[in-house]
This record gives structure tokens, C-alpha cells and sequence, in this order.
């Protein structure tokens, strides 16, 4: 008896709350979503940037690798910030 | 309760299934709120698992023995922390661990990601909750740890008297909690090959889960390791054990795993690497937990037959199957643009390094599952011993730490010869000077396996100061700070290379310990009465007087008899007294007698250790009580009606005589060189990857900062 009514009151909690979504519809806005994708992979190309940069100063990478890796970065990462700024203007 | 706890595991396994479902149900139809839906099903199953847990933990903690696991795991005289731990010695107690540690990474990694990953993050949640659901399955159908018992009995069996050891507590829920977050990796990685993703997101979105696994399962690892040397009475930390493998394998993978993940991230290279090295670390994972439950390999830590053996098995073998069919379907998109330039480069180098941890998985494989093989082939089961995997994984380990004193020096794509001569002038002027120093000063060169390690060992803590000492040079320069600043902001805003240095460092002293403890530990067994001594190593050990306890066990295990020794060392003029010991726990079985039983039960040794940096001694004793032998039939027979006071009297009167009598007993004595440096070199590696896991702090800055630093990208890109 305990264990049928503890199934009946936890699925009818369960049902409330997956349920929520499906009556309301839509489900997440995807701007925030694909924000939030663009914005990882502009923190992964900063990352990237700053490696690059610590390299040269430790004198892992000489002058002329250094400016052809950073300015092929810094590229990609213009290319994310122009994604990000394409998001914001739609 | 036990109602309401089988109740959550079947509504946690219905959500789960529905959790599955609805996720594939929006990842195909493009319906985000059934995705949403999917999400929200999981954290439910989380929440249901971990009402689960509570459950069973209060039944647990208040000696509830209605529940047959509390009866057959616990018991009143079980010490309170240890009844808040037995629910994971138990078969369905560690199923229900797995299900809520499995749940609980799941519901996070889905949060973390809920802005993320739109067509991959679907898949990933059908595969997270399809796996929940196979462990809420197993105890639903098989291992129920609500079973209720129809006799409630007055008292338990009690939790296993080797398992009463404070590391081998939180031993267990370490090592599930990185079998667990492994599975994180692994589902994201299905799920970018399922939309055909394959760039470096998932790589990203779940690197913290891998390395959060990673550190776990390696430190529940070092916990085995420390729980084997002080409480099992032998005198080492590891034995080759299967289930000790078992857990060494996926951490061996998973190791690669981190370490390739970052030549995708940069390079775009190794997808079909990554994605192999993930599914085997996964189902690596499943295989140590099947070890630990199965029975089908002979191990100190098989506590017993499983009845899901075959079900864990049939899930490795889809996720096995399943993956590399994935895999394979999908090469097309696995391929890499960017090729390997040169073998000198930081990408060649965790390829081998790779290589060389692959290799090592391979052989502990192999030489664990060698009995299986042998009685395969043969008919006949053998085993190959610790000395064959010692003899086999010593030169891996060589290369492994070569690599990590090399690797780091190295640039990405291509490293120039003068770079690198530049690079290794110090470190390897440091290791010259440790070869010779070693040479002149110590005994080391009588192992030269040893005496390279010791060298290598010396290479790469040199590399580790010269990069720190380089970084901070150039912090300085830049920042115009003082050094312990400059030293702060380089760790703090390159936190995952300085934090895998630190990793590094500590691998290195690890390997410091195991090196000199393995090739220069010195061990003498002998049997002793009072006033006689015996050497060891440098240590001259006097058996003073035999010790006798009732109810006292210093290690709170609650053995309700110890009988132990006093000993004296002494070296070099110096004294120190050890205090090693044997619990006895009373037998349950019914066939001892009533005074007997007592004596007759489990028996465990709480070892002596003097910790040191240079050298620790150890020691355990094991009292012979042959003596009392006699008079303990003499009292079951005269006592076997007398209440249990009369009997207690009794016992302590026994323990008295055997105190007063100080016979002779068992010894044994190791002094092992620099072992200490095991845990301290563990310890390190922990702090580093809680270093290379917590966020960069000055992401939010570099938020607000993005229109700059683009205007000042877009400048710098027309250059």
C-alpha cells in the first residue's frame, strides 16, 4: 500500500514537472542557446590567444611564429566576434 | 520507508526511460521543448535517487534491520561512520551509489549546458538517462536494496571488519564518482557523432567533467593504496590485484584521454583518437565495476557473487559495439584537416605519451584477464604475479615520465633545434648533477631501473621550476609586479598548463616513492617473545610487552578485543615506540562457542607506521593465542549458559591473562625508503587539478571587454 501511493504521489510530481515545458511550448529561446555556444568558442580562442602569447615571452615561439599563429587566431576569433555581433542585430 | 524507496527507484527508472525518449523525440523532430522536458526528466531522476539514498542512509544510521541490507551489512555495535558507509559495501548499496553519483553529474552537466550544444546536448541526455536507467534497472529487477525481511532479526552481521578503515570508506564513492563522470565525456561524444559534430564543443562543454573524473578516480585509487599498506597487514600498497586494475585501467585512459583532447582543441587532429580513447575509458569504467561484483576473478576486494555480472556485461558489450559502429559510420567526419608538421612538437609528443598509456592499459589487460585467457586456451587457469607486471610496466613507466619531462618544453606545431637546446640546458644539467650526486652519495645505482626513474624524476621537476621560473620572469616584464605576484597571475590566468604542471610534479614525486620504495624496502617476518629484538634495515626493534584491550581499539573500528605489542625502535641513538596491533571481531556463525566466538571471528591488523620523509617503518603484529586456547574451551563450556555480563567478565578475564603473560607473537618489520612520497606526490596532483578545473577568473571581465578586444583584433589582423 506504501509503496503504491509513494509511485502515485512521486510520478504525479514528476509528470508536473516534465510536463511544464510541453503545455507552455517553445522551450528555450535560442538566441541564449547559440549565444552561449558562440561564446564558449570565443573563450576557447582567447585561451588560445593568451597560450600563444605566454609562448612567445618564454621564447618557445620566435618573433616570426609568434605574429603568423596570433594574427591566424586573432582572425578566428574576429569571426566569432562577428557572429556575436550578427546575433545581437537580428 | 522501504516502500517509499522502491517507489523512487521504479518512478526514477519510468522518468528515466521517458527522459530517453523524449530526448531523441526532440533532438529528430527539432521539438526544444520536448528537449527541455527531456532535461528536466533527468534532474527528477536525481532527485528520486538521492531520496533513494536518504532512505536507505537513515535506515542505515538507525539500525533499521527490517531492511535486509542493514542486517546483512551493519549492526548496532557498528560505529556510527561506519554505518553511514556500509550502504556502499554492500552489492545493491553501490548499485544505488552509482545510480545517484550517475544521476547527479548527468543533471549537472545538462545545466551547465542547457544555453549549449542545441543538437548535441539531446542525444548526450538520452544516453545519460539510458545509462541511469540500466543501473535503476538492475536494482528493480535483481538487487532491490529496500528488500525487507519478513523476521526482523535482533541484530545485523555488521559491515565487513576489513572495510572499517577510514580510506577504504571513501575509497569506494571516489572511485564511482570518476567511473561516473567518465560517462559524461562519453555522451557527449555520442552524441557529436550521432549530429555529426565532431569540431572541439563537446570537447570543451565536458573537459571540467573529464578531469573532475579523473581526479577522483585517481585519488580513490591513492585511497585503495594507502587503506592496503596501513590496514592490511603486508606491508605494500599495491598488489596487481584485479579490482586494483580495474581501476588503474580507465584512469590509464582517461589520462590520455586529457591529455589528447587538447591537440583536437588546438590542432583540430586525433577526432578518431579522442572518441576511441573516450568509449574505452567509459567501458573501462563498466569493466571495473563488473570485476568488483562479478566474482569471476579471485581478488581480496570480490566481497561476494553477483547476480548482475551478466547484465553489466551486456552493457559493456553495446556500449562497446554501439560506439565503434558509430565510429566508424562517421570517419568521413572524424577526419582531420591539419596533419602532424614535425615529430618535435607538443601534438607529437602527446601522441606518443598517449601511446605509451595505451600500451600500459594493454598490459595490465592483459596480465589481469590472464587466467580467463589462460583457462580459455588451455584449460588451465594461471596468473601471472606482481613480478611480471613489474617487469613489463617498469620501462613504460620510464618512457611515460621521459615524455613528461620532454613534453612540455615543446612548442605546438614545430620547436626549433636552439629552442630546444636552450630549454634543456638547465634541466638537463639538474639531472647530471642527480646521476652523479646519486652515484657518489647513495646506494641507488644497485637498481638501475631505479637510478634512471630517480634521474628522470629530477628532469621533470626541473622542467616544472624552469617553466614557472620562466613565466614568471615574463610576467614580470609585462605586469611590472613583483615575482610572488607575477608568479600568482600567471598560475591564475594559465591555470589549465600550470595546473597540469603542478600534476605533473606530483606524478613525479609519486613515482620518487614507488621507485625507492619497490627496489630499496627492506621487510623481516619473525617471531619474538618480550625482551628479544631483531634488526631491520637500519632499525634495531625490541618486543617489549604484549598489549591486551577490551572495547579500546584506538582505531574506532569497534572491535570489542585488541591484542597487540609495544615495540622499541631505535636508530642512530634515537628511540620511538610502536604500538601495532590485532582487532578481533566476534564470529556470528554460531559454531564457536559462546566465550570462543570472540576469538574465532575476523581478525584485522592495525599496522604501526612512523611516517617520514626519508624513510617509514613499518610494522604489524600477530599475537598467538595458543595459549589461551585451553582455557577458552574450558569457559565455553562452563560459561555456555551465563548471561552475557557473566560472559563479558569472562572475556576480559582472558585478555587479562594473555596481557599478563606477554607471550610470544609474530612480527613483521619494513623499512621502506621514501614511500611517504606516494601520498604527498598524490596530494599534489589532486591540488593540480583543482588548479587546471576551477574557471578563469577573468572571464566576466573579458565579457565586457569583447567589443574591445574585437576593435583591437580587427587592427591587429590588417598588420
Amino acid at each position: 500500500m506504501e509503496f503504491a501511493l509513494a509511485v502515485v504521489v512521486l510520478a504525479g510530481l514528476v509528470a508536473v514537472v516534465v510536463a511544464l515545458p510541453l503545455v507552455r511550448g517553445g522551450g528555450d529561446d535560442t538566441d541564449p542557446v547559440a549565444r552561449a555556444e558562440l561564446e564558449a568558442a570565443k573563450e576557447a580562442k582567447y585561451r588560445e590567444i593568451r597560450d600563444a602569447q605566454l609562448d612567445h615571452e618564454m621564447g618557445k615561439l620566435t618573433d616570426e611564429q609568434f605574429r603568423a599563429v596570433d594574427r591566424e587566431l586573432r582572425a578566428e576569433a574576429i569571426a566569432i566576434l562577428e557572429r556575436v555581433d550578427a546575433l545581437d542585430r537580428r | 520507508m522501504a516502500g517509499v524507496g522502491s517507489a523512487c527507484l521504479v518512478v526514477g527508472l519510468l522518468t528515466a526511460v521517458y527522459a530517453a525518449a523524449i530526448s531523441i523525440y526532440g533532438a529528430v523532430a527539432g521539438n526544444r521543448a520536448a528537449v527541455v522536458s527531456g532535461r528536466r526528466a533527468m534532474y527528477c531522476v536525481a532527485g528520486l535517487a538521492l531520496t533513494a539514498t536518504v532512505i536507505l542512509q537513515a535506515a542505515f544510521l538507525r539500525s533499521d534491520f527490517s531492511y535486509k541490507l542493514v542486517a546483512e551489512g551493519s549492526s548496532t555495535d557498528t560505529p556510527g561512520f561506519y554505518k553511514f558507509t556500509a550502504m556502499w559495501a554492500t552489492q545493491d548499496g553501490s548499485l544505488l551509489l552509482w545510480a545517484v553519483l550517475m544521476s547527479l553529474f548527468a543533471s549537472a552537466v545538462l545545466y551547465t549546458t542547457r544555453r549549449s550544444l542545441r543538437d548535441i546536448a539531446p542525444w548526450a541526455t538520452a544516453v545519460l538517462a539510458s545509462i541511469a536507467g540500466f543501473f535503476l534497472l538492475l536494482m528493480v529487477g535483481w538487487e532491490n536494496p529496500f528488500e525487507t525481511l519478513a523476521v526482523v532479526p535482533a541484530e545485523g552481521v555488521g559491515l565487513n571488519p576489513l572495510l572499517r578503515h577510514p580510506a577504504m570508506m571513501i575509497h569506494p564513492p571516489m572511485l564511482y564518482t570518476g567511473y561516473v563522470g567518465f560517462a559524461v565525456p562519453f555522451a557527449f561524444a555520442i552524441g557529436a557523432l550521432i549530429v555529426r559534430q565532431t569540431g572541439a564543443d563537446w570537447i570543451r562543454a565536458t573537459r571540467r567533467f573529464a578531469l573532475i573524473a579523473w581526479t577522483f578516480l585517481g585519488a580513490g585509487i591513492m585511497l585503495g593504496a594507502l587503506w592496503s599498506y596501513s590496514e592490511l597487514g603486508w606491508g605494500g600498497y599495491w598488489a596487481w590485484d584485479p579490482v586494483e586494475n580495474a581501476s588503474l585501467m580507465p584512469w590509464l585512459i582517461g589520462t590520455a584521454f586529457i591529455h589528447s583532447i587538447m591537440v583536437q582543441e588546438k590542432r583540430g587532429m586525433l577526432k578518431v583518437w579522442n572518441v576511441s580513447l573516450i568509449v574505452a575509458t567509459f567501458a573501462l569504467s563498466l569493466m571495473g565495476t563488473f570485476l568488483v561484483r562479478s566474482g569471476i576473478l579471485d581478488s581480496i576486494h570480490a566481497f561476494g557473487a553477483s547476480t548482475v555480472g551478466r547484465q553489466l556485461l551486456i552493457l559493456i558489450g553495446i556500449v562497446l559495439i554501439g560506439s565503434t559502429a558509430l565510429i566508424v559510420s562517421r570517419l568521413d567526419d572524424l577526419r582531420s584537416k591539419a596533419k602532424l608538421d614535425t615529430l618535435l612538437s607538443r601534438e607529437a609528443f602527446f601522441l606518443a605519451n598517449n601511446l605509451v598509456l595505451v600500451a600500459l592499459c594493454v598490459v595490465v589487460f592483459w596480465g589481469t584477464f590472464f587466467p580467463l585467457i589462460s583457462e580459455a586456451l588451455s584449460g588451465e587457469e594461471a596468473s601471472v604475479g606482481p613480478p611480471w607486471f613489474n617487469r613489463v610496466t617498469t620501462p613504460l613507466a620510464l618512457v611515460l615520465v621521459a615524455l613528461a619531462a620532454i613534453g612540455p618544453v615543446v612548442p605546438w606545431r614545430r620547436a626549433g633545434r636552439a629552442l630546444l637546446l636552450r630549454s634543456f640546458r638547465l634541466p638537463l644539467t639538474v639531472a647530471a648533477v642527480t646521476l652523479v650526486a646519486l652515484l657518489a652519495f647513495t646506494d641507488a645505482a644497485d637498481s638501475t631501473l631505479s637510478l634512471v626513474m630517480f634521474v628522470l624524476i629530477s628532469l621533470v621537476l626541473s622542467v616544472v621550476f624552469q617553466e614557472l621560473w620562466r613565466g614568471t620572469r615574463a610576467r614580470q616584464t609585462i605586469a611590472k609586479v613583483a615575482w610572488p605576484r607575477a608568479l600568482g597571475q600567471l598560475i591564475g590566468r594559465n591555470r589549465r598548463r600550470y595546473g597540469g604542471y603542478v600534476v605533473h610534479s606530483g606524478i613525479a614525486l609519486l613515482f620518487l616513492g614507488v621507485a625507492a620504495s619497490s627496489a630499496f624496502q627492506i621487510q623481516r617476518d619473525v617471531r619474538l617473545s618480550p625482551g628479544e629484538s631483531f634488526e631491520v634495515g637500519g632499525y634495531e626493534i625490541t618486543y617489549d610487552r604484549a598489549t591486551a584491550e577490551i572495547g579500546r581499539d584506538a582505531a574506532g573500528t569497534g572491535a570489542p578485543i585488541t591484542l597487540g605489542a609495544v615495540l622499541t625502535a631505535r636508530r642512530d641513538g634515537e628511540e620511538q615506540v610502536l604500538h601495532p596491533s590485532r582487532n578481533f571481531y566476534p564470529s556470528r556463525s554460531g559454531a564457536a562457542g559462546p566465550i570462543g566466538r570472540f576469538f574465532e571471528g575476523e581478525a584485522t591488523s592495525e599496522v604501526a607506521v612512523r611516517w617520514g620523509l626519508r624513510r617509514d617503518l613499518w610494522a604489524a603484529v600477530r599475537p598467538d593465542i595458543a595459549d589461551l586456547e585451553p582455557a577458552i574451551r574450558e569457559a565455553d563450556s562452563r560459561f555456555a549458559d551465563s548471561g552475557q555480563d557473566v560472559q563479558a567478565v569472562v572475556v576480559a578475564a582472558l585478555v587479562e591473562r594473555y596481557r599478563n603473560n606477554s607471550p610470544p607473537a609474530n612480527f613483521r618489520a619494513i623499512e621502506s625508503p621514501l614511500v611517504s612520497w606516494i601520498w604527498i606526490g598524490g596530494m599534489i596532483v589532486v591540488l593540480g587539478a583543482l588548479i587546471a578545473v576551477w574557471p578563469a577568473p577573468e572571464t566576466r571581465l573579458r565579457r565586457v571587454t569583447s567589443i574591445y578586444a574585437a576593435k583591437l583584433g580587427k587592427e591587429l589582423s590588417r598588420v
